[in-house]
């Protein structure tokens, strides 16, 4: 065994899975609070690298892109605030006025809305891939043996900080702020939550504001990860994100993360030692043994099933 | 447009704030994504300004918003038809100005249109007419009553359409075989028919599993693949006909849906969907993947076409001792009579999907699906066991979905895993739910919209896609529950089915 290349594979996958976590917390809250899949939230993920491109773009047009603290600030300020508003809009054009219809409405109106944003990007941005030039270059060698350094690099450190810190941030939010106490609620019984004075359309709008604005930091740290985005990055990445967030146990927070983690170490230990090309096929797999074996997840709560 | 807000409820002072909110909402929203173009150049991504662009935005979001709060306050069905004409003609000018528009400062389109050549000027003022017209008339009375406005139109076509659902069906398959006789020359229209009547097939089947057995299924399209491919393989290393290669396909795609069912299905409904995603993306990654077998994103290509029962071929050279089709039947050689063929093919297999789906809803098990679809927990409690019935309607679907694979196959003769991305799975999806669920004839009205009219319009090819995800967000919130929307109640209890609609629809 090779220890070099594992502990090289742990931290790639760690990094992936911190990014497939961020993106799985909008599903999981989403789908706590109105049960529904946010199909577009995929979509909403690549909107928010597009506009942590551009905003790069722009502070290296105005010439401020040498300072890099405040260039990664913007870019994070800037993409989250932006691509919460899609959120936001999404849901208030896609969503709200099918709230309370049949459940494959709102499904089929959210692959509506995922194929019109897709679109919308390829005809505003071009179908071109996006490269990206590498903002935080550099590394610490952690180990070192005869024929390979694993390497853990700068940006892979801030991606898990950030992630980390981000976490425990939304965790506070949604365990001690009155929001948080609202959003829970809603998520037990919106009616009951309503007559109790909560409001329950901003507390779901709100939701999907939080769900985008970790989406865009997400897509912020793949464009700066991997240095290449296109319109399409945000199918695959949503749906593993999904799997994600049911192999967690869709509706809880931590799971959320949990599964993202899982997800992405599983795609990096397979790619890294069995084959590359069939790492989807591996990630789809392991979900549908989750939910033979566990449906409600690992950290979800068993659902009991009234007439 | 003063004297139009003193009339409401709702004050002046109100409706600007409300419209300076979404002005601003489409400026944030617009102003990178539009705003700005990210242009590859040698040196690495450079900016170019669009500013007119986000102008035009948050001009038609203000118009547009504007129409909303008339409509919400009723107030002046003119007011709103006008303002909702005004904003589609700023999405007009954004749309136009998203290609070429080398000078931003240029004058807007719209306008050089109606001061500009006379064709142009017909252009610019049909264009006004007709989504003045649609906009008007679609347009609840200011004042009227909820229900009484509006769906009074709707209901009466329903009415109508329930009443004579068997009338409808006749003629629309009449129409659908007399149609190549009334296009036959015409090449594009049999292409765009038999397509069309693909995704009928598909629907029909698809609507097995979701519309009667209430199981969503994003995947469908991974059945469909099977059966392209099975034939595809079959045909090219055992050298198996199409004839015997089409009962084949089905079954394998039925198999798939066994072995995939068979874990999957006692899953509730959304595990079951992004269960059914990943089944139809796996099998994407396998046939590119599996070159060998596959010849994974290179495709397969000349696949042989069906004969014409094994009595005669199309092709215009033959082998010794083949018969032709025109040779058989004393006609001219035409490369039409294949496609006719093809197409009249396609059209059995869609009717002969459509008649198993009315004969097995009479069916126990078909009562079965649709009991299942409605209380799983009833069902089990009366004894129905919900795994093998819904497996069996998973199979029945994914047969389906195999055989027009196979058809698929044989017409294009060149298939590879671009053909069966998750875009089709939501297409076939999308003609279910658009058609109103376990609706039939649903189904052939929604393919002929989402099919037919896109592709009648290829020259807006970049479009094409955002004005179809637009168009499935659009018609949900229009009629969230299909086209032809309602459950069909199977069975009636001492009741003429006239009496037992009219009172339904009213």
């Amino acid at each position: 065994m090779d220890w070099a290349y594992f502990l090289q594979q742990l931290i790639n996958g760690l990094t992936l899975g911190a990014i497939y976590g961020l993106i799985a917390i909008g599903y999981t809250m989403v789908y706590g609070i109105i049960g529904m899949i946010n199909f577009a939230h995929g979509e909403i993920y690549m909107l928010g690298a597009f506009h942590s491109l551009i905003t790069f773009l722009i502070c290296q047009a105005a010439g401020i892109s040498g300072i890099l603290p405040l260039t990664l600030l913007l870019m994070l300020f800037v993409s989250m605030v932006l691509t919460s508003i899609y959120g936001w809009g999404v849901e208030r054009i896609a969503y709200r006025p099918l709230r309370g219809s049949f459940r494959l409405a709102a499904l089929i109106s959210a692959i509506g809305m995922s194929i019109f944003l897709q679109n919308f990007v390829q005809i505003s941005q071009g179908a071109r891939v996006k490269p990206m030039q590498p903002l935080i270059e550099g590394g610490i060698t952690l180990m070192e043996s005869p024929n390979f350094n694993v390497q853990l690099s700068y940006m892979q450190i801030v991606i898990i900080l950030l992630t980390f810190v981000l976490m425990a941030v939304f965790s506070t939010l949604i365990a001690k702020t009155s929001l948080g106490r609202a959003q829970r609620a809603c998520e037990q019984d919106r009616t009951m939550a309503g007559l109790l004075g909560v409001n329950v359309d901003r507390t779901i709008s709100t939701t999907f504001v939080m769900g985008a604005a970790l989406a865009a930091v997400a897509g912020m740290m793949v464009t700066l990860y991997y240095g290449v985005i296109d319109f399409y990055i945000g199918f695959l990445a949503g749906v593993k994100a999904f799997t994600a967030a049911v192999l967690g146990g869709i509706g809880s927070l931590p799971g959320a993360m949990l599964g993202g983690l899982l997800i992405g170490l599983i795609e990096a230990f397979w790619s890294g030692y069995l084959t590359i090309e069939y790492k989807d096929v591996a990630t789809f797999g392991i979900l549908v043994l989750v939910l033979i074996f566990r449906p409600w997840g690992l950290l979800g709560k068993p659902e009991v099933e009234k007439v | 447009m003063s004297a139009l807000i003193t009339s409401s409820r709702i004050s002046g002072a109100e409706i600007v704030k409300e419209l300076a909110f979404f002005a601003v909402i489409a400026l944030l929203m617009s102003v990178m994504i539009l705003g700005v173009e990210t242009v590859d150049r040698p040196t690495g991504l450079e900016l170019a300004v669009r500013w007119d662009l986000v102008v035009t935005a948050i001009i038609s979001t203000i118009i547009g918003r504007l129409a909303l709060i008339l409509r919400r306050e009723h107030i002046s069905r003119v007011g709103q038809a006008l303002l909702i004409t005004a904003a589609a003609v700023a999405v007009f000018e954004m749309f136009v100005r998203f290609r070429d528009m080398d000078d931003r400062w240029a004058s807007p389109v719209f306008l050089d249109m109606a001061f500009g050549s006379a064709t142009s000027v017909i252009v610019a003022v049909a264009f006004v007419t007709i989504v003045f017209a649609i906009a008007y008339f679609s347009m609840k009375k200011p004042g009227a009553e909820e229900e009484e406005s509006g769906s009074r139109l709707s209901s009466k076509i329903q009415l109508a359409y329930r009443t004579n659902t068997k009338k409808i069906g006749a003629l629309g398959i009449v129409f659908f075989i007399i149609f190549p006789f009334l296009f036959g020359e015409n090449r594009s229209a049999i292409d765009l028919a038999t397509l069309v009547m693909i995704y009928i097939m598909l629907g029909w089947g698809l609507n097995i599993v979701v519309g009667l057995a209430g199981l969503l299924d994003l995947g469908y399209v991974a059945f469909y693949a099977v059966g392209a491919y099975s034939y595809a393989l079959l045909s090219q290393h055992f050298d198996l006909s199409f004839w015997l290669c089409l009962p084949l396909a089905g079954i394998f795609a039925a198999s798939f849906g066994i072995v995939l069912g068979f874990p999957v299905l006692r899953l509730r409904g959304d595990y079951l969907a992004i269960v059914t995603l990943g089944f139809g993306e796996i099998i994407r990654v396998v046939l590119i993947n599996w070159y060998d077998l596959t010849r994974g994103p290179d495709g397969i290509s000349s696949i042989a076409r069906p004969s014409f029962f094994g009595f005669a071929e199309f092709d215009r050279r033959l082998p010794e001792g083949v018969m032709g089709f025109n040779e058989l039947f004393g006609l001219d050689y035409s490369t039409m009579h294949r496609l006719i063929f093809l197409y009249y093919l396609i059209l059995v297999l869609a009717l002969v999907t459509a008649f198993v789906t009315v004969r097995l809803r009479k069916l126990p098990i078909g009562r079965a699906w649709e009991a299942l679809r409605e209380d799983e927990i009833a069902c089990r409690s009366l004894g129905i066991n919900p795994t093998n019935t819904k497996l069996s309607a998973f199979a029945i679907g994914a047969m389906f979905g195999g055989f027009a694979g196979a058809f698929f196959a044989t017409r294009q003769g060149f298939i590879s895993p671009e053909s069966f991305t998750f875009l089709e799975s939501a297409v076939i999806l999308a003609i279910v739910v658009l058609g109103g669920m376990g609706s039939q004839i649903g189904v052939v009205l929604a393919a002929i919209v989402m099919i037919g009219f896109p592709e009648m319009f290829r020259e807006l090819a970049e479009y094409r896609m955002l004005i179809f995800g637009a168009g499935m967000v659009a018609i949900m919130l229009w009629r969230p529950r299909g086209l032809l929307s309602f459950r069909d109640p199977t069975i009636l209890l001492n009741m003429s089915k006239k009496e037992k609609v009219a009172g339904e629809v009213k």
